[in-house]
């Protein structure tokens, strides 16, 4: 029993999480409470993490939780408890578009998963050795994100953070209250 | 059988170690606060007040334990369990020595994997503070979400500020680093020391930013609403996670398991009155400094303002950590061989 685990950890650890991906991503659109359908969306994070640490992505797996489980669940739980919806409203309004939604959506999944089985090229450039030698030298999945983010594709990488930095710039000036505005209501006051 | 033996009493001991290390923390904070503040402390269960902390967890033990009539049941139980979790969850890569015996694991992405585990544990804050369904917890839980993720930042940034002095992410490598250059990062990096150690007061919710549960005006902040064991939970928690801080900052700045001077004093190390001294003594005494820190912190400041915690963690520390980043690794790139 004991070796029979020890020797397919890795199928059930992938099982574990891939249930656990599917069963958050349920819950999500399943829960009318939006704490407990953003703590579903926390598990599918934790999950894929698990994923990406089965594919010895460790970096990536690290970022996942960093960022999302870390950064942004506890963002959107803080706006949340600001709000206090305890339950949302039923929503009718985009009923009639679901079912066309559905099929694209679903198709698309289907597209890609089917792309992802059949196409023995795209895997073989899957290897994960393959992926962490550069010039001819392996290295750490970490050093390995680190050169391709920082010498082979520097220059999308700073236009990327240069995007970022314009959209927060945006939505702290969209966020901020007009200055005339907030004067008149003192003199108002 | 044995690959799985070993690890599972290494597992027990660093538990059972934790447990009752966090249990008589409390009992050594009380006594150096009492001491800070010119009076006796607890003394009267057993010696010297010695069985105090055994007394406290009996109590706790046998409280009552309520849940509020409106609240979130499961959540409510989940709260405390997720905080306990990624505490005790660290320990898993924390290298106490130089061999395996020392450690449960020696992963090339540690340090990672413990700001990862360790961004996880804020859950357990927020969502006791929001299930309790009380104000007060609310609130403390609504301040802990910000407080955490504001410091979060300038403490990765002085964690990076080691890693480009080190160029690992492997813990046990980044002790090997300051043994090998002769030099521990508390010297070349004392700015991402000062800023690691306040952030990580912050983190772990002690003064002097102690908002979440500032009891002169939240009552008891996030953790109002429990009691008994699921209030030990929390207690435990936060103990397991100073402890965390602690070991951490040892790895990173003062050199881990190492004695002092390892190289200079080398002979000295070498005798044989002092060579049996196994590395974790050297650890923990490094790790029982900086847990004293924490308690003299508390004896010492008074809570700051939230509008001036906020202020601090942005507009100071952040700046701070990202110049000192930048400044290192412009030395690294000078002195440095490393390419």
């Amino acid at each position: 029993m004991l070796d029979w685990l020890v020797a397919h950890v890795v199928p059930i650890v992938f099982y574990t999480a891939a249930v656990l991906v599917v069963a958050g991503a349920i819950g999500v659109i399943w829960f009318r409470n939006p704490i407990h359908a953003a703590l579903s969306l926390l598990a599918t994070f934790l999950a894929v993490a698990g994923l990406f640490v089965l594919q010895h992505a460790e970096f990536i797996a690290a970022v996942q939780i960093v960022v999302y489980a870390g950064g942004v669940m506890v963002l959107f739980l803080f706006v949340m408890m600001l709000v206090n919806v305890r339950t949302l409203p039923r929503e009718y309004q985009y009923v009639r578009s679901l079912l066309p939604a559905a099929v694209v959506t679903g198709g698309f999944l289907a597209a890609v998963v089917a792309a992802g089985l059949f196409a023995r090229s795209y895997l073989a450039a899957a290897d994960p050795a393959a992926l962490t030698a550069v010039e001819g030298q392996t290295m750490g999945n970490t050093e390995a994100v680190g050169w391709v983010l920082y010498r082979d594709f520097l220059l999308p990488f700073e236009v990327v953070s240069l995007v970022l930095l314009v959209a927060m710039l945006g939505a702290i000036v969209m966020g901020r209250k007009d200055r005339r505005e907030e004067d008149a209501g003192e003199e108002a006051r | 059988m044995t690959y799985l033996v070993i690890p599972l009493v290494k597992i027990v001991v660093i538990l059972l170690v934790l447990i009752l290390g966090a249990a008589y923390l409390t009992f050594f904070e009380r006594k150096i606060l009492a001491y800070i503040q010119i009076r006796l402390g607890p003394n009267r269960v057993g010696p010297k007040g010695w069985l105090q902390a055994i007394a406290d967890a009996l109590k706790l033990f046998v409280k009552e334990d309520l849940t509020p009539a409106r609240s979130e049941k499961f959540v409510f139980l989940l709260a405390p369990v997720l905080i306990i979790v990624p505490a005790l969850l660290v320990f898993a890569v924390i290298p106490f020595g130089p061999s395996d015996i020392w450690r449960l694991t020696d992963i090339n992405v540690a340090l990672l994997f413990v700001l990862g585990v360790s961004s996880v544990g804020i859950y357990g804050i927020i969502l006791g503070g929001w299930s309790s369904n009380n104000k007060y917890s609310l609130m403390g839980g609504l301040r802990s979400a910000a407080q955490l993720i504001s410091y979060e930042v300038p403490m990765g940034f002085a964690v990076v500020t080691v890693v480009v002095m080190a160029g690992s992410l492997s813990l046990v490598r980044i002790v090997e680093v300051q043994r090998e250059l002769g030099v521990w990062f508390f010297l070349p990096g004392i700015v991402a020391l000062f800023v690691y150690f306040v952030c990580g007061v912050a983190e772990t919710n002690r003064n002097p930013f102690d908002l979440p549960e500032a009891e002169s005006e939240l009552v008891g902040g996030f953790h109002t609403e429990y009691s008994g064991m699921k209030w030990a939970f929390f207690f435990l928690g936060e103990y397991a996670n100073m402890i965390v801080i602690s070991a951490m900052a040892t790895v990173l700045f003062f050199g881990g398991w190492l004695p002092p001077f390892p190289n200079l004093l080398a002979p000295l190390w070498a005798l044989p009155a002092v060579a049996w001294v196994p590395p974790p003594f050297w650890f923990l005494l490094k790790v029982a400094a900086f847990i004293f820190l924490y308690m003299w912190f508390r004896g010492t400041f008074p809570r700051y303002r939230f509008d001036q915690l906020m202020r601090l963690g942005w507009k100071v520390l952040l700046p701070v950590s990202l110049a000192n980043l930048m400044v290192v690794a412009l030395g690294v790139l000078i002195l440095g061989g490393r390419s």
